[in-house]
C-alpha cells in the first residue's frame, strides 16, 4: 500500500468559477506522474463531471482520489439531498438541473452516464436527505 | 489547419497564448452545451463557444482540447483568460456567429471528427 498516493478535496458550493478546481490538480499530478494521455483523460472527464455535480446538486462535498500502480480510484461523497430514482438519474437526458445551471453549460442530463462511460467501474449510493456517494475506478493496468 | 489560419479564417481576434498560434488542429466542434462537449466529443481539437465563463476553459483542458473560439464577439473575462494562461490554450473571439463561424471553418477543410 505504500505505493498509493491518496488526494483530498474540498470542493465549495458557493463559487462556481472554482468548480473543476480539484480535477484541474489532479490531471496536473497525474501528468506528471506520466501516466498514458487515455487514462487522465478518462480520469479528467469522470471527476470534473462529479465535481461538478455535487457544485449544481449537493452543495458541495468532499473528493478521495487514492492512485495505485494499478488504478485510481476516485470517491465523491456529498451530505446533499440524495438521489430519489438512481435509475433514472443515470438515463441519457433525465436533469433535475435548475435553468440557471443550464445558462450556465450544464444540466443536459449527461453527468453521471458520462461518469459510468468514463469509468471502468462505478458504484453509486445514496439516501434521500443523507447524501451520495459515488465511487469511480479507473484501471491502469 | 494551425491556430493562427483559424483566427485568421474568422478574422478572430487573438486574446492569449500567441506562443501556440502554431499548434496543428484536426477537427473542431461548436457547442454551446459544455455536458454535451463532455459527452459527445471525442479528440475534437478546437471547441467554438457562445458560452462564456470560466467553465468553458475547465472542460476544454480536461478533453485536452487546442483552442478556444468564442462567436458572437464574446469576450472572456481576466480570470478565464488567466486560467487559460496557465493551459496554455489559445482563446480567440470572432465577431461571425456559430452557424457562419463552423461553416467557414468546415468549407476550408476542417472537419468533425470521430463521434464519441
Amino acid at each position: 500500500m505504500s505505493n498509493t498516493i491518496t488526494l483530498k478535496y474540498t470542493v465549495s458550493s458557493d463559487d462556481f468559477t472554482r468548480a473543476g478546481e480539484a480535477s484541474s490538480t489532479v490531471k496536473s499530478k497525474l501528468k506528471q506522474m506520466n501516466l498514458p494521455p487515455e487514462i487522465i483523460r478518462k480520469v479528467a472527464i469522470a471527476m470534473y463531471e462529479g465535481e461538478i455535480n455535487m457544485f449544481i446538486h449537493a452543495n458541495g462535498g468532499e473528493i478521495t482520489v487514492e492512485i495505485s500502480p494499478t488504478e485510481i480510484v476516485i470517491v465523491l461523497e456529498d451530505k446533499g439531498p440524495g438521489i430519489e430514482n438512481i435509475t433514472q438519474a443515470m438515463t441519457a437526458g433525465f436533469s433535475t438541473a435548475p435553468d440557471n445551471i443550464r445558462s450556465l453549460g450544464f444540466g443536459a442530463g449527461m453527468g453521471l452516464p458520462n461518469m459510468k462511460k468514463y469509468s471502468d467501474e462505478m458504484s453509486l449510493s445514496s439516501n434521500v436527505g443523507v447524501g451520495t456517494t459515488v465511487t469511480m475506478k479507473v484501471f491502469i493496468k | 489547419m494551425t491556430v493562427k489560419d483559424i483566427a485568421t479564417l474568422l478574422d478572430a481576434k487573438i486574446i492569449c497564448c500567441e506562443d501556440s498560434l502554431g499548434r496543428e488542429l484536426h477537427a473542431a466542434c461548436g457547442a454551446d452545451m459544455m455536458s454535451d462537449v463532455l459527452a459527445f466529443v471525442k479528440d475534437q481539437s478546437v471547441l467554438l463557444t457562445g458560452l462564456c465563463n470560466p467553465q468553458v476553459i475547465r472542460t476544454a483542458e480536461m478533453m485536452d482540447m487546442v483552442c478556444i473560439v468564442f462567436v458572437r464577439g464574446k469576450l472572456p473575462d481576466e480570470n478565464m483568460i488567466e486560467l487559460a494562461i496557465e493551459r496554455n490554450i489559445p482563446l480567440l473571439s470572432t465577431k461571425h456567429r456559430m452557424f457562419t463561424a463552423c461553416g467557414l471553418l468546415y468549407s476550408n477543410g476542417l472537419h468533425g471528427g470521430a463521434t464519441n
